[in-house]
């Protein structure tokens, strides 16, 4: 496995989701999503149903990438966080640990203090998980490794029913 | 950077249109999204200016079915072709699983053609990953212009690893789904192996 790959298990993805559950509540959002910096969703509490998450979540990461790319041009290293304020609803982007991204959308229902706030907690939280995932990817991407792929036996027959051949 | 969700059985890939202005690299993806089942792909997100030029990326999810009871879904991006756009085409290479390569036929544009593969080998660099080796396709796009390059003078400029060619006239959907099968194909394979 490729040490770039990110390989999620049950139990990692349930703690992640239980903390932005609990986010979601205690800051009082509408909707909380995890994304990674490449784009794809991780996970989401909330009234996801209301939004195209995939979209969202592809948006964010080129958000974050161009902001990233501003902050490299006035010699800053990121800028952590992001702030869209709305009409009626905002967007709090925050950066977690090296790979993730936190998406909080809220509205007078809730405060920017407070969801920066809970942020914080949430974030200490899920960056320990990240850090546990990379440290095990590390791990096994050596040689005599226990983690064995699914993909192993894929033929060329698998991927060409993919395309509905 | 494949991302491969055991709890929800899914692996998502990503993949990149690359090439210089022009070449055909939305127009790839828009017949893509018009042909695709409706329920299977997402919405088609374009960041252009009001002239239609891609000032950021394009960007289409595709559910493409199950392989080993996993879902498999594609992401694919495009990259905006023209040359000062070049700070959001490294950004865009992030974390890329494969990437094609549109190449534009017409014989006027041959040299836009390599300098936008040395602006790919150079990105990708930047962002960890070597032309060589990445899933990879090169696409000669717009085969029916008037002023189309002969394919083995293509072949020669352009292609540089065996990696496959495919001729294709993106407007009319010609050669692009067989695009994106071959370079699927590369990032499937390349799972099997890592």
């Amino acid at each position: 496995m490729s040490k770039l790959d990110l390989v999620m298990f049950e139990e990692e993805f349930k703690q992640l989701q239980d903390i932005i559950g609990r986010l979601q509540k205690d800051a009082s959002a509408k909707v909380v999503f995890l994304v990674d910096k490449n784009g794809q969703q991780i996970a989401s509490a909330g009234e996801v149903q209301s939004i195209d998450a995939t979209s969202l979540a592809s948006l964010t990461a080129g958000n974050v990438a161009a902001t990233d790319g501003l902050a490299k041009l006035i010699g800053e290293k990121e800028f952590s966080l992001l702030f869209h304020e709305g009409e009626k609803d905002n967007l709090h982007i925050s950066i977690v640990g090296k790979r993730g991204i936190l998406v909080v959308i809220f509205d007078q229902g809730s405060s920017l203090a407070l969801v920066r706030l809970r942020v914080k907690k949430a974030s200490r939280e899920l960056q320990e998980i990240f850090e546990r995932v990379e440290t095990r990817a590390n791990e096994e991407s050596g040689p005599g490794t226990k983690f064995e792929s699914p993909f192993s036996e894929i033929t060329d027959d698998d991927i060409d029913k993919l395309f509905g051949d | 950077m494949t991302f491969i969700n055991y709890a929800s059985r899914e692996i998502n890939c990503k993949i990149v249109y690359y090439g210089p202005g022009l070449c055909g690299k939305t127009t790839n993806i828009q017949w893509i999204h018009e042909q695709a089942n409706p329920e299977k792909r997402g919405k088609l997100v374009s960041l252009a200016t009001e002239t239609d030029r891609t000032l950021f990326f394009d960007f289409l999810p595709l559910d493409m079915g199950t392989v080993k009871g996993f879902k498999v879904r594609f992401h694919l991006y495009t990259v905006p072709g023209q040359v000062f756009y070049d700070a959001s085409r490294k950004l865009i290479l992030r974390g890329c699983d494969g990437v094609i390569f549109v190449a534009d036929s017409q014989r006027p544009r041959m040299e836009a053609n390599i300098e936008a593969i040395a602006n790919l080998a150079t990105n990708l660099k930047d962002n960890g990953f070597d032309i060589r080796t990445i899933p990879y396709v090169l696409q000669l796009n717009k085969r029916d212009m008037p002023t189309a390059e002969k394919v083995d003078e293509m072949e020669r400029l352009l292609r540089f690893r065996n990696e496959p060619m495919i001729e294709g006239v993106a407007s009319q959907g010609v050669g692009v789904i067989e695009t994106l099968k071959a370079c699927a194909r590369q990032i499937l394979m390349e799972l099997q192996r890592s």
